[in-house]
């Protein structure tokens, strides 16, 4: 009987304690879910009137040549920004880790764009890039090679907002890698060494493969974190984007809150979710042929 | 032999030591720059070949953002959108997450389910509703809209949930023979040890709120509910030219953030740390 009415006090502060946060998601973030999945069968007019259009919003994103390129603008940039950052954050980690002077200096220089806000970081870069006073195209000069037109040339312009991308989260992996680092056993290393095996084969053998839970790690929420890719484009391209850097949920910005199409912009966003569920399944089926955990 | 192994393990170092600095230069150069462009003349800021260094400091163009732009009000909308986000995802969050980590009630697992299917869901897909629910309660325009739906986080509540976890069963057994309900062994025992994961949590909401732009750049146009970042897109729409003035308001902007960066740097590095290990 005293038992009972102590799970019953449990039970009770238990729903007490996750009810703000449940009705809060509920109101905020899973109906809207719904909703977003509703509006995207709706053509939307002025003052937020909407109509049921069936799939009419589905058939244009099957035709838009718009929405073509800024996947591919979108892909581009995940397959040049996700990998390259991870390679250059896991090598300053390694360097990092090898017992250097001034670790702490290093690693707080390093992680100082993470607390910026892009805002400001691409507001500078935009200044960096600029290819009259640009300080960019200014030691290019030095080299005498000719600064490209960065951000105002359809072939260099993504190229530019991916350096920044890759820049800016280096900081954030390299932490990452270099706790998953200092989880690593010497005992690995100091076997290795008995066995005559040099720093590269160390690193192929013994670092990376038990480094793969945190590449995985790193992997995923980078990947998912580039399909999201707006305010670099918004703050150093512009409200009127070239076809050439713009972005999936950029476009869906435009659509959504410039054009006010609200429906069309849905089915961008019920795209986008399709695409990071498809691609994060994939990651998780593929994870148990590459990722050892100890 | 083994002056030669010393020999090869310093130029090693040395070389090690190369690398990084020239990393440390690469990002450090546009936080420099930033800075020495918010002092410059207009004229030096667009000298070719470049100016370094300024004449003289033109600490005016800091005054001229004030001039510009409403970028005290900037600043407290920021501060406090960003402190009662905090606060708010502290207290709303550590509740469920003890609930969800240390009592078991039926329905537990449903509801954990749910909340973190909160978290595939990338941002956008509740943009636009959470824009009309705004909308239909005349909150557009207004704090209310900026900080209610950050209040709550499935990301935060995971994170909690995963540092309360981690402690001890043996600490509430004694507390319920006492008599303790769940509420007070939250709030006098588990709450105070889960420090750790309340810094860190409170340090990402902090971040993400002060450098968020696009939900801001949506719910609020006008100028007295403005924040920094879209204040700074607002400020670069006035000044395409003038990247004095843009700099000295970047400059403002992301001052705060670094000076709380250096003081709590441990916690921030540590909390950064923890969610690559714990997820």
């Amino acid at each position: 009987m005293r038992f009972n009415s102590k799970r019953l006090s449990d039970w009770k502060w238990a729903y007490i304690m996750i009810m703000p946060l449940m009705l809060g998601l509920l109101v905020f973030y899973m109906w809207p879910v719904f909703q977003t999945f509703y509006f995207s069968f709706t053509e939307w007019g002025a003052f937020g009137k909407y109509t049921w259009t069936g799939l009419a919003n589905y058939k244009m994103l099957f035709t838009d040549k718009e929405l073509l390129q800024a996947i591919r603008n979108t892909s581009i940039y995940i397959i040049l920004a996700v990998p390259i950052g991870i390679i250059l954050s896991i090598l300053l980690a390694v360097l990092l880790n090898q017992q250097v002077k001034g670790l702490s200096i290093y690693r707080t220089l390093y992680f100082l764009p993470v607390v910026t806000m892009p805002a400001a970081i691409a507001m500078v870069w935009k200044w960096l890039y600029n290819s009259d006073f640009g300080l960019i195209n200014y030691v290019l000069g030095l080299l005498s090679i000719p600064g490209p037109h960065w951000l105002t040339d359809n072939r260099t312009a993504l190229l530019s907002i991916i350096i920044v991308a890759i820049w800016c989260s280096i900081g954030s992996h390299m932490i990452i890698f270099l706790s998953g680092l200092q989880g690593i056993s010497s005992s690995y290393y100091e076997a290795a060494s008995i066995d005559g095996a040099g720093p590269v084969t160390k690193f192929m053998r013994i670092t990376i493969p038990l480094l793969t839970p945190t590449i995985f790690f790193v992997l995923v929420t980078s990947l998912i974190g580039a399909f999201q890719v707006f305010d670099f484009i918004y703050m150093m391209v512009g409200d009127i984007v070239m076809e050439s850097t713009q972005s999936i949920v950029f476009l869906y910005y435009k659509y959504g809150f410039l054009k006010n199409n609200k429906g069309y912009a849905s089915s961008i966003a019920v795209l986008l979710f399709t695409i990071i569920m498809i691609i994060t399944y994939i990651q998780m089926k593929i994870q148990k042929k590459w990722v050892h955990y100890e | 032999m083994n002056t030669r192994i010393h020999q090869r393990k310093s130029v090693q170092t040395g070389f090690i030591h190369l690398i990084l600095i020239l990393g440390a230069v690469i990002m450090v150069t546009p936080f420099i720059w930033m800075f020495l462009t918010s002092v410059k003349t207009l004229g030096e800021s667009t000298a070719i070949p470049p100016v370094l260094l300024p004449k003289t400091f033109q600490w005016s163009n800091y005054s001229k953002v004030f001039l510009n732009l409403p970028f005290f009000t900037f600043y407290w909308n920021t501060f406090i959108t960003t402190v009662i986000k905090v606060i708010g995802q502290l207290i709303i969050c550590s509740l469920a997450a003890y609930a969800f980590a240390r009592i078991s009630f039926p329905g537990r697992h449903f509801f954990f389910i749910l909340m973190l299917s909160v978290l595939m869901v990338p941002g956008q897909v509740f943009l636009i509703p959470q824009y009309m629910i705004m909308k239909e309660l005349g909150w557009l325009n207004s704090l209310t809209a900026l900080i209610v739906p950050g209040l709550f986080s499935a990301f935060g509540t995971f994170l909690l949930r995963q540092f309360f976890m981690t402690l001890p069963h043996e600490l509430e057994e004694a507390a319920k023979l006492d008599g303790c309900n769940q509420f007070r062994i939250y709030w006098q025992i588990m709450l105070p040890l889960a420090k750790s994961g309340m810094i860190a949590l409170a340090i990402f909401t902090m971040l993400w709120s002060w450098n968020d732009l696009m939900w801001p750049l949506i719910v609020n146009s006008s100028p007295d509910k403005m924040v920094l970042s879209a204040g700074i897109a607002f400020l670069q729409g006035e000044h395409k030219t003038n990247y004095t003035i843009i700099m000295a308001g970047s400059m403002m902007a992301i001052l705060p953030m670094i000076i709380i960066f250096f003081i709590f740097q441990r916690s921030f590095i540590q909390g950064i740390a923890f969610t690559g290990s714990k997820s």
